[in-house]
């Protein structure tokens, strides 16, 4: 690892910042959609939908970011990723089509039992799954032939990436938990208390089986990881998420309604910072890096000039529309 | 299924299939954000009810419509690299900063002030409110700049260089994003957009005026639609003829498409208004056509030689008669707007401008014609340029990805039926709405009937802690 900071690394922090806030923001209001079986009632539903409704497009713009950024960035990666994970892909574009447009449209239909209830529910719950299973997929590495993908059409299905599905459906379902926690009240909010409880042990459990069964994919995440002197690098990542374990379970015993939230943020940062490490400086693992992946330097500068002043930008107005909607959402006063 | 089939077939199925049903959302988004920006100007400078009353209605509209345009967008951001990922690889260097910064300058701007639009009147008030308004619309048309110079960028490749992998580089990044063809473009198709819009605010005002020529909303929504019409076609007509010059200057095979010219007309070429373009024989049968006329209107000069098809190698041959109908039906659609225009100005002026059933009947047949020209113009443009993606430089046939067909086909279908069940179910809730009249103290997205009973709107009442 060279120590110093070229253009492609910059850009692949870029990326992974972007693929980050994506999957953090996005990931809260897909979990919102992967609970709701567990919400049966109109009314719950209402509220929980109320809880995202002036958020959720500019959460999902980051995925756009994500995608349009790689393909500018990093076009090699884009046409041999893309395609190696053609079913996963089309499956997540799907499914975001459901839920994205149930938002609008659950307030639209006239039917008792809600068909974009179901949407929004089976929406969030396929593209999570497809979103881990992808993410499975490029760490265990995809076959390349010259500039493109050479493996077959169901090398992305193994054990592995169903384990890393299964992973992020769990924890985007306490990303959404934890957000209700946050902003409902009640009996609302003591069932998503509840389910925080469960669904932290699942997502420790998940956390657990994928840092044990990544090193057995290639020999490289091994030694990235456990030989000398990575280790001393590399060994604060657990502490690090057992700490924050412990202060979770601190927050859900006390109910202090909004730590559970940001301290699950953190252990999603700790669990996707645990990636970087293993894939640094592969963008498709073990067969292509970020240097040979990387745009011409001037695609690169030109578009850094718009990402150093623009990202910052967005993150103010995003953040002062969050905090316009802040607070418990409740059914609005002056009916009662 | 889908074995032996044609893999690049079916990549541009699908390419065409999501693209259609895409483009018709932002087409109306575009031109709704800044009707919506006129409407709440209006209000805060009147204090008129009825503008808020309008601009509550339209908002509920916009809603609908903008989520749809926005799922659908997503899938064509990854499309370039499932189905074309050769193209990506390639291009991704000159038009992948494109559509970057579309995404940093305008959907970040639509997305990040469209919860306060729509439900966050209370919360912040008026002014603050306008703005993110304004911030909406103004990130809409941010979009199409980018999004039309990467597509003319496409049509009228300049300022780039190809590099050792094969890749196209920027060599001049102003003479790549202001490409020859990308300012008649930009101009022809945001001038659509807001025909497009105002031809459905104008079907859905006539409806309403046709049950009861009294009503303040629709009179109001008609009048103001009627203006865009009367003004806005001329214009348009204008524009799209210079954009035809430009085609001619830049991608002349694209205009004998359009023309139906197989054959060089070395004195002269004739305009055909109408007939059957064989493809295989290399001529228009049945052909309806008026001497010299083409050479006028394309080169001002009625002997002006334009050279045919038969210049060209039949392997770079657009499909002629996709190009040629398509554009026959745009241009058919622009003068019946035109027409609408003329005809709403000779009642305005006779003070019939509400009372005329014949006006508000041709008014809400227009209500569709926006859509049905902007398809149609995209098809004549995107179908002209065949069979490059790149033109004349990266063929449409090697931009794809090495994907088995059943794969592509298999998506296809997959986006087929998802888009007719959810489309299907759009335009119902879109036209649901659209049947209801404005009413005095109409409410927005956040105060909905279903959810009233209830007591609980879709808005968040943000309680300070």
């Amino acid at each position: 690892m060279s120590l110093a900071i070229d253009l492609a690394t910059i850009w692949a922090l870029i990326i992974a910042f972007a693929v980050f806030v994506y999957v953090v923001m996005d990931g809260f209001d897909l979990g919102l959609g992967i609970l709701f079986p567990w919400f049966p009632a109109k009314a719950d539903r209402d509220v929980i939908m109320n809880s995202v409704a002036p958020v959720w497009d500019g959460n999902e713009t980051w995925l756009v970011l994500g995608g349009g950024g790689v393909m500018a960035a990093f076009p090699l990666a884009y046409a041999v990723l893309l395609p190696a994970l053609y079913t996963p892909m089309i499956a997540m574009l799907i499914a975001l089509v459901f839920r994205g447009v149930a938002f609008e449209f659950r307030w639209r239909a006239q039917r008792e039992r809600n068909p974009w209830d179901l949407a929004f529910a089976g929406g969030s719950w396929l593209a999570a799954l497809a979103q881990g299973i992808a993410l499975g997929a490029i760490l265990q590495g995809v076959q390349v032939e010259a500039r493109h993908y050479a493996g077959g059409w169901w090398d992305w299905l193994t054990p592995f990436s169903v384990l890393t599905g299964v992973s992020l459906v769990i924890g985007y379902a306490l990303l959404g938990a934890t957000w209700l926690v946050m902003k409902t009240e009640g009996s609302l909010r003591d069932r998503a208390y509840r389910l925080s409880w469960l669904l932290l042990i699942g997502i420790l459990g998940a956390i657990v089986a994928v840092s044990i069964a990544t090193p057995f994919l290639h020999v490289q995440y091994t030694q990235r990881w456990f030989a000398w002197p990575n280790i001393i690098f590399t060994a604060p990542v657990p502490i690090a998420v057992a700490a924050v374990t412990a202060l979770l379970l601190r927050a859900l015993t006390n109910k202090y309604d909004y730590q559970p939230f940001f301290l699950s943020l953190a252990l999603f940062a700790l669990s996707y910072a645990g990636l970087g490490i293993s894939m640094y400086p592969f963008i498709v693992p073990q067969s292509i890096t970020i240097w040979q992946a990387a745009a011409p330097e001037n695609s690169q500068t030109f578009l850094l000039f718009g990402v150093s002043v623009l990202i910052p930008l967005i993150l103010g107005y995003t953040g002062w529309a969050y905090w316009v909607f802040r607070g418990k959402v409740r059914p609005e006063r002056g009916y009662h | 299924m889908f074995e032996g089939w044609d893999a690049v077939a079916l990549a541009r199925a699908q390419f065409a299939f999501t693209m259609s049903f895409h483009i018709v959302f932002p087409a109306f988004s575009i031109g709704l954000a800044s009707y919506l920006a006129v409407l709440e100007a209006r209000w805060l400078l009147t204090g008129r009810e009825v503008f808020l009353n309008l601009f509550n209605y339209w908002l509920k509209i916009f809603a609908v419509a903008f989520g749809m345009g926005v799922v659908s967008g997503i899938v064509m951001a990854y499309q370039f690299g499932t189905n074309w990922s050769v193209f990506a690889d390639k291009t991704g260097p000159v038009i992948g900063p494109l559509m970057a910064y579309e995404v940093l300058t305008a959907f970040f701007l639509e997305a990040g002030f469209l919860g306060v639009m729509l439900f966050g009147l209370k919360l912040v008030g008026p002014r603050l409110h306008f703005l993110a308004t304004l911030m909406v619309a103004i990130g809409t048309l941010i979009s199409a700049f980018w999004i039309l110079s990467s597509n003319s960028w496409m049509q009228t490749p300049t300022g780039y260089a190809v590099n050792a992998d094969g890749q196209f580089v920027a060599a001049d990044w102003l003479e790549v994003i202001f490409n020859p063809s990308f300012p008649y473009r930009l101009v022809h198709m945001v001038l659509a957009a807001y025909l497009t819009t105002a031809l459905v605010v104008g079907a859905v005002g006539a409806f309403h005026l046709l049950h009861d020529p009294h009503i303040a909303g629709p009179r109001v929504m008609f009048s103001m639609a009627m203006w865009m019409a009367a003004l806005v076609a001329p214009i348009q007509i204008l524009a799209g003829d210079q954009h035809g010059l430009n085609t001619l200057e830049h991608q002349p095979v694209k205009i004998m498409g359009m023309e139906g010219h197989y054959q060089s007309h070395p004195d002269g070429a004739p305009l055909i208004l109408f007939g059957l373009p064989d493809q295989q024989e290399g001529k228009v049968k049945y052909a309806l056509e008026i001497p010299k006329m083409g050479s006028l209107i394309l080169k001002h000069s009625p002997n002006a030689p334009m050279p045919g098809l038969d210049t060209v190698p039949r392997e770079n041959w657009p499909p002629v008669p996709v190009t040629f109908w398509s554009f026959r039906i745009m241009v058919g659609m622009g003068f019946l707007m035109f027409g609408l225009g003329l005809f709403s100005l000779w009642c305005r002026w006779r003070g019939t401008l509400f009372a005329s059933r014949l006006l508000h009947v041709f008014a809400v047949l227009m209500g569709p014609a926006g859509f049905i020209a902007v398809l149609a113009g995209w098809i004549t443009t995107e179908t002209g340029r065949q069979p490059f993606t790149v033109y004349n430089l990266l063929r449409t046939a090697e931009s794809a990805s090495p994907l088995a067909a059943p794969a592509v086909g298999s998506s296809l279908l997959a986006f087929v039926i998802v888009y007719f069940v959810v489309y299907a179910a759009g335009v119902t809730y879109l036209l649901r709405l659209m049947a209801q009249p404005p009413h005095p103290g109409e409410a927005g997205p956040s105060h909905e009937v279903p959810i009233r009973t209830a007591g609980i709107t879709p808005a968040i009442e943000g309680v300070t802690q």
